[in-house]
Protein backbone atom coordinates (compact mmCIF):
# COMPACT_ATOMS: atom_id res chain seq x y z
CA UNK A 1 0.00 0.00 0.00
CA UNK A 2 1.35 3.47 -0.80
CA UNK A 3 1.70 6.34 1.71
CA UNK A 4 -1.59 7.89 0.68
CA UNK A 5 -3.39 4.59 1.30
CA UNK A 6 -3.84 3.65 -2.36
CA UNK A 7 -3.07 0.12 -3.53
CA UNK A 8 0.15 -0.34 -5.58
CA UNK A 9 -0.06 -0.22 -9.33
CA UNK A 10 -1.48 -3.46 -10.71
CA UNK A 11 -3.26 -4.29 -7.44
CA UNK A 12 -6.11 -1.80 -7.74
CA UNK A 13 -9.56 -3.25 -7.18
CA UNK A 14 -11.99 -2.82 -10.04
CA UNK A 15 -14.75 -0.41 -9.18
CA UNK A 16 -17.20 -3.35 -9.10
CA UNK A 17 -16.23 -7.02 -9.17
CA UNK A 18 -18.20 -9.41 -11.45
CA UNK A 19 -19.84 -10.98 -8.38
CA UNK A 20 -20.78 -7.53 -7.07
CA UNK A 21 -22.22 -6.64 -10.45
CA UNK A 22 -24.23 -9.86 -10.45
CA UNK A 23 -25.43 -9.12 -6.91
CA UNK A 24 -26.47 -5.59 -7.88
CA UNK A 25 -28.30 -6.92 -10.94
CA UNK A 26 -30.16 -9.53 -8.89
CA UNK A 27 -30.94 -6.96 -6.20
CA UNK A 28 -32.35 -4.53 -8.72
CA UNK A 29 -34.69 -7.22 -10.11
CA UNK A 30 -35.75 -8.41 -6.65
CA UNK A 31 -38.92 -7.62 -4.74
CA UNK A 32 -39.11 -6.42 -1.17
CA UNK A 33 -41.07 -7.82 1.71
CA UNK A 34 -41.36 -7.09 5.40
CA UNK A 35 -40.02 -9.84 7.61
CA UNK A 36 -41.46 -9.81 11.15
CA UNK A 37 -39.40 -11.93 13.50
CA UNK A 38 -40.63 -12.93 16.93
CA UNK A 39 -38.11 -12.10 19.65
CA UNK A 40 -38.27 -13.70 23.06
CA UNK A 41 -35.67 -14.56 25.63
CA UNK A 42 -37.25 -16.57 28.48
CA UNK A 43 -34.46 -15.46 30.83
CA UNK A 44 -35.22 -11.74 30.48
CA UNK A 45 -38.55 -11.21 28.69
CA UNK A 46 -42.07 -11.71 29.93
CA UNK A 47 -43.71 -11.53 26.50
CA UNK A 48 -42.51 -11.85 22.94
CA UNK A 49 -42.07 -8.83 20.69
CA UNK A 50 -41.64 -8.52 16.95
CA UNK A 51 -38.76 -6.93 15.05
CA UNK A 52 -39.46 -5.83 11.47
CA UNK A 53 -36.96 -5.81 8.62
CA UNK A 54 -37.25 -4.96 4.94
CA UNK A 55 -35.67 -7.75 2.91
CA UNK A 56 -35.10 -8.23 -0.81
CA UNK A 57 -36.13 -11.57 -2.22
CA UNK A 58 -36.08 -13.43 -5.48
CA UNK A 59 -38.42 -16.12 -6.74
CA UNK A 60 -36.19 -18.74 -5.12
CA UNK A 61 -35.46 -16.99 -1.80
CA UNK A 62 -36.55 -19.07 1.15
CA UNK A 63 -37.72 -17.72 4.49
CA UNK A 64 -34.55 -19.16 6.03
CA UNK A 65 -32.41 -17.24 3.49
CA UNK A 66 -34.21 -14.04 4.51
CA UNK A 67 -33.80 -14.72 8.23
CA UNK A 68 -30.09 -15.42 7.75
CA UNK A 69 -29.67 -12.24 5.71
CA UNK A 70 -31.25 -10.27 8.55
CA UNK A 71 -29.09 -12.12 11.07
CA UNK A 72 -25.92 -11.37 9.05
CA UNK A 73 -26.63 -7.73 8.27
CA UNK A 74 -29.12 -6.24 10.71
CA UNK A 75 -29.53 -8.20 13.93
CA UNK A 76 -26.92 -10.76 14.92
CA UNK A 77 -28.83 -11.67 18.07
CA UNK A 78 -31.66 -13.54 16.31
CA UNK A 79 -31.86 -17.07 17.68
CA UNK A 80 -32.61 -19.57 14.91
CA UNK A 81 -31.79 -23.26 14.48
CA UNK A 82 -30.93 -24.56 11.02
CA UNK A 83 -28.52 -26.94 9.36
CA UNK A 84 -29.02 -28.66 5.99
CA UNK A 85 -31.11 -26.01 4.17
CA UNK A 86 -32.75 -28.77 2.10
CA UNK A 87 -35.66 -30.09 4.22
CA UNK A 88 -33.68 -33.08 5.42
CA UNK A 89 -32.46 -32.29 8.93
CA UNK A 90 -35.77 -30.93 10.29
CA UNK A 91 -34.06 -28.17 12.27
CA UNK A 92 -35.73 -25.01 10.98
CA UNK A 93 -39.38 -25.64 11.81
CA UNK A 94 -41.25 -22.47 12.74
CA UNK A 95 -44.62 -20.80 12.35
CA UNK A 96 -44.57 -18.86 9.08
CA UNK A 97 -47.60 -16.65 8.47
CA UNK A 98 -49.55 -18.66 11.01
CA UNK A 99 -48.74 -22.15 9.71
CA UNK A 100 -46.02 -24.55 10.92
CA UNK A 101 -43.49 -24.94 8.09
CA UNK A 102 -39.81 -25.54 7.47
CA UNK A 103 -38.15 -22.17 6.81
CA UNK A 104 -35.73 -23.73 4.31
CA UNK A 105 -38.59 -25.32 2.39
CA UNK A 106 -40.82 -22.24 2.19
CA UNK A 107 -40.19 -19.72 -0.55
CA UNK A 108 -41.24 -16.16 0.21
CA UNK A 109 -42.67 -15.85 -3.31
CA UNK A 110 -45.05 -18.75 -2.59
CA UNK A 111 -46.52 -17.07 0.47
CA UNK A 112 -48.35 -14.45 -1.62
CA UNK A 113 -47.99 -11.85 1.08
CA UNK A 114 -46.16 -8.56 1.56
CA UNK A 115 -45.64 -9.47 5.17
CA UNK A 116 -43.84 -12.59 6.36
CA UNK A 117 -44.27 -13.25 10.07
CA UNK A 118 -42.06 -15.89 11.66
CA UNK A 119 -42.67 -17.21 15.16
CA UNK A 120 -41.38 -20.17 17.16
CA UNK A 121 -43.33 -23.44 16.88
CA UNK A 122 -46.35 -23.84 19.14
CA UNK A 123 -46.39 -26.55 21.82
CA UNK A 124 -42.61 -26.35 22.32
CA UNK A 125 -40.71 -24.42 25.01
CA UNK A 126 -38.87 -21.42 23.53
CA UNK A 127 -35.09 -21.44 23.99
CA UNK A 128 -34.74 -18.04 22.30
CA UNK A 129 -36.57 -16.25 19.48
CA UNK A 130 -37.24 -18.95 16.85
CA UNK A 131 -35.30 -21.79 18.48
CA UNK A 132 -37.37 -24.21 20.55
CA UNK A 133 -36.55 -27.14 22.85
CA UNK A 134 -37.08 -30.64 21.46
CA UNK A 135 -36.79 -32.55 24.75
CA UNK A 136 -40.43 -33.65 24.82
CA UNK A 137 -40.43 -34.76 21.18
CA UNK A 138 -37.23 -36.75 21.59
CA UNK A 139 -38.47 -38.30 24.84
CA UNK A 140 -41.79 -39.45 23.34
CA UNK A 141 -40.00 -40.65 20.21
CA UNK A 142 -37.66 -42.75 22.37
CA UNK A 143 -40.56 -44.04 24.47
CA UNK A 144 -42.23 -45.83 21.56
CA UNK A 145 -39.00 -47.79 20.87
CA UNK A 146 -38.28 -46.56 17.34
CA UNK A 147 -36.30 -49.57 16.18
CA UNK A 148 -36.89 -53.14 15.01
CA UNK A 149 -37.42 -55.42 18.01
CA UNK A 150 -36.42 -59.04 17.46
CA UNK A 151 -34.70 -61.75 19.45
CA UNK A 152 -32.68 -62.94 16.47
CA UNK A 153 -30.36 -60.97 14.24
CA UNK A 154 -30.31 -60.68 10.48
CA UNK A 155 -26.53 -60.80 10.52
CA UNK A 156 -25.66 -64.46 11.03
CA UNK A 157 -23.52 -66.83 9.03
CA UNK A 158 -26.53 -68.98 8.06
CA UNK A 159 -29.18 -66.38 7.32
CA UNK A 160 -29.55 -63.58 4.85
CA UNK A 161 -31.09 -60.22 5.55
CA UNK A 162 -34.82 -60.20 6.37
CA UNK A 163 -36.60 -60.16 3.05
CA UNK A 164 -39.57 -57.88 2.45
CA UNK A 165 -41.89 -57.75 -0.52
CA UNK A 166 -42.68 -54.35 -2.09
CA UNK A 167 -46.18 -54.71 -0.56
CA UNK A 168 -44.64 -55.15 2.91
CA UNK A 169 -42.53 -52.04 2.43
CA UNK A 170 -45.50 -50.08 1.11
CA UNK A 171 -47.29 -50.52 4.46
CA UNK A 172 -44.85 -48.34 6.39
CA UNK A 173 -42.48 -46.59 3.98
CA UNK A 174 -44.20 -43.17 3.99
CA UNK A 175 -43.89 -43.10 7.80
CA UNK A 176 -40.16 -43.80 7.52
CA UNK A 177 -39.84 -40.36 5.88
CA UNK A 178 -40.25 -38.57 9.23
CA UNK A 179 -37.40 -36.10 9.85
CA UNK A 180 -38.46 -35.27 13.45
CA UNK A 181 -38.94 -31.60 12.61
CA UNK A 182 -41.82 -31.34 15.09
CA UNK A 183 -44.22 -29.50 12.76
CA UNK A 184 -46.94 -32.12 13.35
CA UNK A 185 -46.65 -31.74 17.13
CA UNK A 186 -46.73 -27.96 16.69
CA UNK A 187 -49.97 -28.14 14.66
CA UNK A 188 -51.69 -30.67 16.96
CA UNK A 189 -54.56 -29.17 18.99
CA UNK A 190 -54.32 -31.89 21.64
CA UNK A 191 -50.62 -31.13 22.20
CA UNK A 192 -51.67 -27.54 23.03
CA UNK A 193 -53.75 -28.57 26.05
CA UNK A 194 -52.47 -32.00 27.10
CA UNK A 195 -48.87 -31.73 28.27
CA UNK A 196 -48.65 -35.52 28.66
CA UNK A 197 -49.97 -36.44 25.20
CA UNK A 198 -47.65 -38.72 23.20
CA UNK A 199 -48.13 -36.61 20.07
CA UNK A 200 -48.58 -37.34 16.37
CA UNK A 201 -44.86 -37.69 15.65
CA UNK A 202 -44.33 -40.52 18.12
CA UNK A 203 -47.63 -42.20 17.25
CA UNK A 204 -46.80 -42.14 13.53
CA UNK A 205 -43.43 -43.70 14.34
CA UNK A 206 -45.12 -46.32 16.52
CA UNK A 207 -47.20 -47.26 13.48
CA UNK A 208 -44.11 -47.29 11.27
CA UNK A 209 -42.57 -50.07 13.39
CA UNK A 210 -45.81 -51.92 14.19
CA UNK A 211 -46.57 -52.16 10.46
CA UNK A 212 -43.05 -53.38 9.64
CA UNK A 213 -43.23 -57.18 9.22
CA UNK A 214 -39.63 -57.58 10.43
CA UNK A 215 -40.60 -56.18 13.82
CA UNK A 216 -41.79 -58.39 16.70
CA UNK A 217 -42.39 -55.62 19.25
CA UNK A 218 -45.99 -54.83 18.34
CA UNK A 219 -47.55 -55.78 21.70
CA UNK A 220 -44.85 -53.91 23.62
CA UNK A 221 -45.41 -50.76 21.58
CA UNK A 222 -49.20 -50.93 21.63
CA UNK A 223 -49.09 -51.20 25.43
CA UNK A 224 -47.01 -48.00 25.61
CA UNK A 225 -49.48 -45.95 23.57
CA UNK A 226 -52.61 -47.51 25.13
CA UNK A 227 -52.75 -45.22 28.16
CA UNK A 228 -54.82 -42.19 29.25
CA UNK A 229 -52.56 -39.70 27.42
CA UNK A 230 -51.79 -42.02 24.53
CA UNK A 231 -53.35 -42.72 21.17
CA UNK A 232 -56.98 -42.25 22.29
CA UNK A 233 -56.54 -38.54 22.92
CA UNK A 234 -56.14 -37.84 19.20
CA UNK A 235 -59.26 -36.03 17.92
CA UNK A 236 -58.39 -36.66 14.28
CA UNK A 237 -58.18 -32.96 13.47
CA UNK A 238 -55.72 -33.94 10.75
CA UNK A 239 -53.61 -30.79 11.05
CA UNK A 240 -50.49 -32.94 11.64
CA UNK A 241 -50.84 -34.47 8.18
CA UNK A 242 -51.52 -31.09 6.56
CA UNK A 243 -48.27 -29.54 7.76
CA UNK A 244 -45.85 -32.45 7.28
CA UNK A 245 -43.17 -31.32 4.80
CA UNK A 246 -42.25 -34.92 3.93
CA UNK A 247 -45.72 -36.18 3.00
CA UNK A 248 -46.09 -38.36 6.09
CA UNK A 249 -49.73 -38.80 7.16
CA UNK A 250 -49.60 -39.17 10.97
CA UNK A 251 -53.40 -38.88 11.27
CA UNK A 252 -53.81 -41.96 9.07
CA UNK A 253 -51.09 -43.82 11.00
CA UNK A 254 -52.92 -43.09 14.25
CA UNK A 255 -56.22 -44.42 12.87
CA UNK A 256 -54.48 -47.55 11.57
CA UNK A 257 -52.85 -48.06 14.98
CA UNK A 258 -56.27 -47.78 16.62
CA UNK A 259 -57.35 -50.66 14.40
CA UNK A 260 -54.78 -52.90 16.13
CA UNK A 261 -56.03 -51.84 19.56
CA UNK A 262 -59.70 -52.25 18.65
CA UNK A 263 -58.97 -55.70 17.29
CA UNK A 264 -59.89 -55.30 13.62
CA UNK A 265 -56.25 -55.25 12.45
CA UNK A 266 -53.80 -58.02 13.25
CA UNK B 1 -60.64 -45.93 35.65
CA UNK B 2 -57.35 -46.19 33.81
CA UNK B 3 -55.89 -47.92 36.89
CA UNK B 4 -58.61 -50.54 36.64
CA UNK B 5 -58.89 -50.98 32.86
CA UNK B 6 -56.73 -50.42 29.82
CA UNK B 7 -57.62 -47.27 27.91
CA UNK B 8 -58.47 -49.30 24.78
CA UNK B 9 -61.08 -51.27 26.76
CA UNK B 10 -62.57 -48.05 28.11
CA UNK B 11 -62.71 -46.62 24.59
CA UNK B 12 -64.34 -49.78 23.22
CA UNK B 13 -67.07 -49.31 25.86
CA UNK B 14 -67.21 -45.60 24.96
CA UNK B 15 -67.79 -46.26 21.24
CA UNK B 16 -70.15 -49.19 21.84
CA UNK B 17 -72.35 -47.29 24.32
CA UNK B 18 -72.64 -44.44 21.78
CA UNK B 19 -73.74 -46.78 18.98
CA UNK B 20 -76.21 -48.77 21.10
CA UNK B 21 -77.58 -45.58 22.69
CA UNK B 22 -78.35 -44.22 19.22
CA UNK B 23 -80.38 -47.40 18.57
CA UNK B 24 -82.34 -46.98 21.79
CA UNK B 25 -82.91 -43.26 21.17
CA UNK B 26 -84.33 -44.17 17.74
CA UNK B 27 -86.73 -46.64 19.44
CA UNK B 28 -87.63 -43.92 21.95
CA UNK B 29 -88.34 -41.37 19.17
CA UNK B 30 -90.40 -43.92 17.17
CA UNK B 31 -92.51 -44.69 20.27
CA UNK B 32 -93.06 -40.99 20.91
CA UNK B 33 -94.00 -40.02 17.34
CA UNK B 34 -96.29 -43.03 16.81
CA UNK B 35 -98.30 -42.14 19.91
CA UNK B 36 -100.34 -39.02 20.51
CA UNK B 37 -98.19 -36.49 22.26
CA UNK B 38 -100.68 -33.72 22.90
CA UNK B 39 -100.82 -34.49 26.63
CA UNK B 40 -97.66 -36.57 26.79
CA UNK B 41 -95.94 -34.28 29.28
CA UNK B 42 -98.76 -34.41 31.79
CA UNK B 43 -97.78 -36.14 35.02
CA UNK B 44 -100.08 -39.15 34.56
CA UNK B 45 -98.88 -39.65 30.96
CA UNK B 46 -95.22 -39.57 31.98
CA UNK B 47 -95.79 -42.07 34.81
CA UNK B 48 -97.77 -44.31 32.45
CA UNK B 49 -94.64 -44.66 30.30
CA UNK B 50 -92.76 -46.27 33.18
CA UNK B 51 -95.59 -48.70 33.87
CA UNK B 52 -95.00 -50.33 30.49
CA UNK B 53 -92.17 -52.75 31.38
CA UNK B 54 -90.60 -52.97 27.85
CA UNK B 55 -90.56 -49.16 27.61
CA UNK B 56 -89.14 -48.89 31.14
CA UNK B 57 -86.34 -51.27 30.05
CA UNK B 58 -85.62 -49.01 27.04
CA UNK B 59 -85.44 -45.97 29.34
CA UNK B 60 -83.20 -47.82 31.82
CA UNK B 61 -80.89 -48.90 28.98
CA UNK B 62 -80.72 -45.34 27.68
CA UNK B 63 -79.94 -44.06 31.17
CA UNK B 64 -77.05 -46.51 31.62
CA UNK B 65 -75.63 -46.14 28.10
CA UNK B 66 -75.76 -42.36 28.01
CA UNK B 67 -74.40 -42.04 31.58
CA UNK B 68 -71.44 -44.33 30.86
CA UNK B 69 -70.69 -42.59 27.55
CA UNK B 70 -71.25 -39.08 28.89
CA UNK B 71 -69.21 -39.40 32.06
CA UNK B 72 -66.33 -41.04 30.21
CA UNK B 73 -66.50 -38.17 27.71
CA UNK B 74 -66.37 -35.70 30.59
CA UNK B 75 -63.38 -37.59 32.06
CA UNK B 76 -61.55 -37.33 28.70
CA UNK B 77 -62.25 -33.59 28.41
CA UNK B 78 -61.06 -32.95 31.97
CA UNK B 79 -57.91 -35.06 31.50
CA UNK B 80 -57.01 -32.97 28.47
CA UNK B 81 -57.56 -29.69 30.27
CA UNK B 82 -55.10 -30.28 33.08
CA UNK B 83 -52.56 -32.94 34.02
CA UNK B 84 -51.08 -34.29 37.23
CA UNK B 85 -51.59 -37.62 38.98
CA UNK B 86 -53.67 -36.28 41.93
CA UNK B 87 -55.92 -34.30 39.58
CA UNK B 88 -56.25 -37.22 37.15
CA UNK B 89 -57.20 -39.65 39.92
CA UNK B 90 -59.74 -37.16 41.28
CA UNK B 91 -61.27 -36.72 37.80
CA UNK B 92 -61.35 -40.46 37.08
CA UNK B 93 -62.87 -41.54 40.37
CA UNK B 94 -65.09 -38.44 40.57
CA UNK B 95 -66.60 -39.25 37.16
CA UNK B 96 -67.00 -42.92 38.11
CA UNK B 97 -68.80 -42.07 41.38
CA UNK B 98 -70.99 -39.44 39.68
CA UNK B 99 -71.91 -41.95 36.95
CA UNK B 100 -72.87 -44.64 39.50
CA UNK B 101 -74.85 -42.10 41.55
CA UNK B 102 -76.77 -40.86 38.50
CA UNK B 103 -77.56 -44.39 37.29
CA UNK B 104 -78.65 -45.39 40.82
CA UNK B 105 -80.90 -42.35 41.23
CA UNK B 106 -82.38 -42.70 37.71
CA UNK B 107 -82.92 -46.44 38.16
CA UNK B 108 -84.65 -45.80 41.45
CA UNK B 109 -87.06 -43.40 39.71
CA UNK B 110 -87.72 -45.86 36.85
CA UNK B 111 -88.24 -48.84 39.20
CA UNK B 112 -90.48 -46.93 41.61
CA UNK B 113 -92.61 -45.51 38.78
CA UNK B 114 -92.92 -48.86 37.01
CA UNK B 115 -94.01 -50.51 40.27
CA UNK B 116 -96.71 -47.89 40.79
CA UNK B 117 -94.97 -46.42 43.84
CA UNK B 118 -95.17 -42.84 42.55
CA UNK B 119 -98.40 -41.01 43.18
CA UNK B 120 -99.67 -37.71 41.88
Amino acid sequence: MTKDGALPKGFERPSRSPSQEKYEKVKSSSKTTTLRISKFNPESDSTSTFSEFKVHYQRWTTVLDAILEVKSNYDHSIGVRYSCRQATCGSCGMIINGKPRLACFTKISELDSDLVTVEPMNNFPIIRDLAVGFERLIATHKRIKPYIIRDDSEVTSETKEFLQSPEDVEKYIQFAGCIKCGLCNSACPTMATDSSFVGPQALAQAYRYVADNRDKGKDERLKIIDEPHGIWRCHFAGSCSQVCPKGVDPAMGIQLLRGYLLGYRK
Amino acid sequence: MSNIMRESHIMKIHYLTALVAVGFVIIHIIVRVTQGFANSLEFESVIANYESIPYAIVLEAMLILISVHGFNGLRIILLELKQGSAYENAVTYGCLIAMIALIAYGSRTIIMASMGMVEA
